[in-house]
């Protein structure tokens, strides 16, 4: 069994109402019990705030921003799977991609 | 903890209601939009690491502190300074107040004023029934649209200028104030209507239609637990829609299609809330008042007091819309009534009273005026003249389940062998 990090990109518009919202999370907290249901999850692990500082470049300068608002990771999970085949394919049933986002899968080194 | 189906619209409400006590109807917006920060926090942070154990504080917590943030800086700014200073001398104090914030202690409360707020008989029926989808229980514009088969732009507008009237009144309405009593039958009638566009109402959509029916409910329970508003009438009220959410299970097929009250399967009615309607409407028997609520109730429950539709005690529900059509007449009521006076005097008479009713053009659009008919003659016999009755009906249907309804009804025009031919 491997492990790869589910990095999710995008794909977080604000919804028209709560009950929208409401249905979202169904789907998400739908598949996550699928998956660990199956013994999938390693860890849920975490969602990530789009505001930050970036500290860069040879004077180590501290910016806050900006960020592309497009492609900014908002959150991660640890899954265990036999191969990155198989990681993709569970990745394909996440709901990021109803609201235009993606999943990144990028197997962990041991 | 409540399904966790209707959380975020449920907690939407119960948000706007308390933060709008604190910062005042005048910050509506503002509050508005905290919410929706709120809401939109929880999902991207609960979808990911799932809900927590106690996800109304989660929320109203969330709320608190964005609003917080929003006031301190909208203050230097000078825009709402003006007017939420009427409310808090400052922020200390304002952060005091929603520190105290106790949801178990004030939300029942909170929601009760504001849906007095939101039922101003300045406004029209329907406004008021926006007002409180959109606010109370956080459905949005297309929701709210889609439920009662409007124009998204038509809702939007309404909305806008209820919300603008709300926010222009200095605070939120006092439950003990002389026009009290005034207001009181408004947000009976509001949630009278909230529950019928529920349960007769023109929706595609079945959910919906049972959420606006669950809404109703709920509102209405708010308003039985208050001693200010824990009237007769609204007991009969209560009564009314817990008789007929009984009967919700068996008037909607499984595949989506209505039944009629004496074609339904009695034994899937609601056996809990049959009985709870019926205690409410004991409850409601005293003081001076006799309501439309308490008549309708008392139809609903003559109806659901027996297992054997057979045995239906047709008179009794005749004398009721008899009184029904004096305390509040309306179309509607003198085409039921017409079908009840033709269970005890038969198909002739029943058509007869059907002709006869006042402003019948106002059912022109209706599909069980044309229904009506139809079932009628189908019953004297005359098969030709109440196939046409229902294929009228036919072309005025609203959704699917009323298609298939009086499909079956016109194939039963032609195939219906206890009726001879005349």
């Amino acid at each position: 069994m491997a492990q790869f990090a589910f990095l999710y990109r995008g794909g977080d518009p604000i919804p028209d109402s709560p009950a929208e919202a409401q249905q979202r999370m169904q789907r998400w907290l739908d598949w996550f019990a699928d998956l660990t249901a199956k013994g999938y999850i390693k860890d849920r692990g975490f969602p990530l705030e789009r505001a930050g500082a970036t500290v860069a470049g040879s004077g180590r300068a501290i910016t806050d921003g900006p960020y592309p608002e497009k492609d900014l990771v908002l959150g991660v999970t640890l899954v265990d799977a036999p191969d990155l085949a198989h990681a993709s394919e569970l990745a394909r049933a996440c709901p990021v991609f109803e609201q235009g986002g993606c999943v990144e899968v990028r197997p962990i080194r041991t | 903890m409540e399904p966790l189906e209707h959380l975020f619209r449920r907690e939407a409400g119960r948000m706007v209601a308390t933060l709008t006590r604190v910062f005042g109807v005048a910050n509506l917006a503002l509050v508005e939009d905290v919410v929706q920060d709120a809401v939109c926090r929880a999902l991207e942070t609960w979808k990911i690491r799932g809900v927590p154990d106690d996800p109304g504080a989660w929320l109203m917590r969330t709320a608190k502190n964005r609003a917080l943030d929003r006031f301190r800086r909208e203050q230097t700014a000078r825009v709402y300074e003006a007017q939420v200073t009427r409310h808090v001398e400052s922020e200390q104090a304002l952060r005091a107040q929603v520190d105290e914030i106790d949801p178990a202690a004030t939300i029942p409360d909170d929601q009760l004023r504001l849906m007095f707020s939101c039922c101003d008989p300045r406004l029209t029926e329907e406004s008021q029934v926006a007002l409180v989808l959109s606010i109370l229980c956080g459905f949005s514009v297309a929701e709210i649209a889609s439920a009662f088969l409007s124009r998204h732009e038509a809702v939007k507008k309404r909305i806008t200028r209820a919300k603008a009237h709300l926010a222009g009144s200095k605070k939120l309405f006092e439950l003990s104030d002389d026009d009290f009593a005034e207001r009181l039958s408004s947000v009976q009638r509001a949630l009278y209507l909230l529950f019928n566009e529920g349960f007769h109402g023109s929706s595609t959509d079945a959910t919906v239609r049972a959420e606006l029916c669950d809404e109703a409910m709920r509102l209405a329970a708010l308003l039985a637990e208050n001693p200010l508003t824990a009237k007769p009438a609204t007991f009969a009220l209560c009564s009314l829609m817990f008789l007929n959410a009984a009967r919700l299970p068996a008037r909607l097929e499984p595949s989506g299609d209505l039944t009629q009250l004496l074609d339904q399967d009695r034994s899937r009615w609601d056996q809990r809330l049959l009985c709870e309607g019926q205690r409410l409407l004991e409850a409601s028997a005293m003081g001076k008042e006799l309501t439309a609520y308490h008549l309708e109730a008392a139809i609903a429950s003559l109806h659901m007091s027996t297992r054997d539709p057979q045995r239906t005690p047709w008179r009794e529900i005749v004398a009721l819309y008899d009184a029904l059509m004096r305390v509040r007449p309306s179309p509607v009521v003198a085409l039921s009534r017409a079908l009840a006076i033709a269970q005890c005097e038969g198909a002739e008479r029943g058509l007869l009273e059907l002709h006869a009713i006042a402003d019948r053009e106002r059912l022109a659009a209706y599909p069980f005026y044309a229904a009506a008919l139809g079932e009628l003659e189908l019953e004297r016999g005359r098969r030709d003249v109440a196939r046409a009755h229902y294929q009228t009906a036919l072309t005025l249907a609203r959704n699917p389940a009323e298609r298939r309804f009086l499909e079956r009804r016109i194939a039963a025009c032609a195939t219906d062998p206890d009726t001879p031919e005349k």
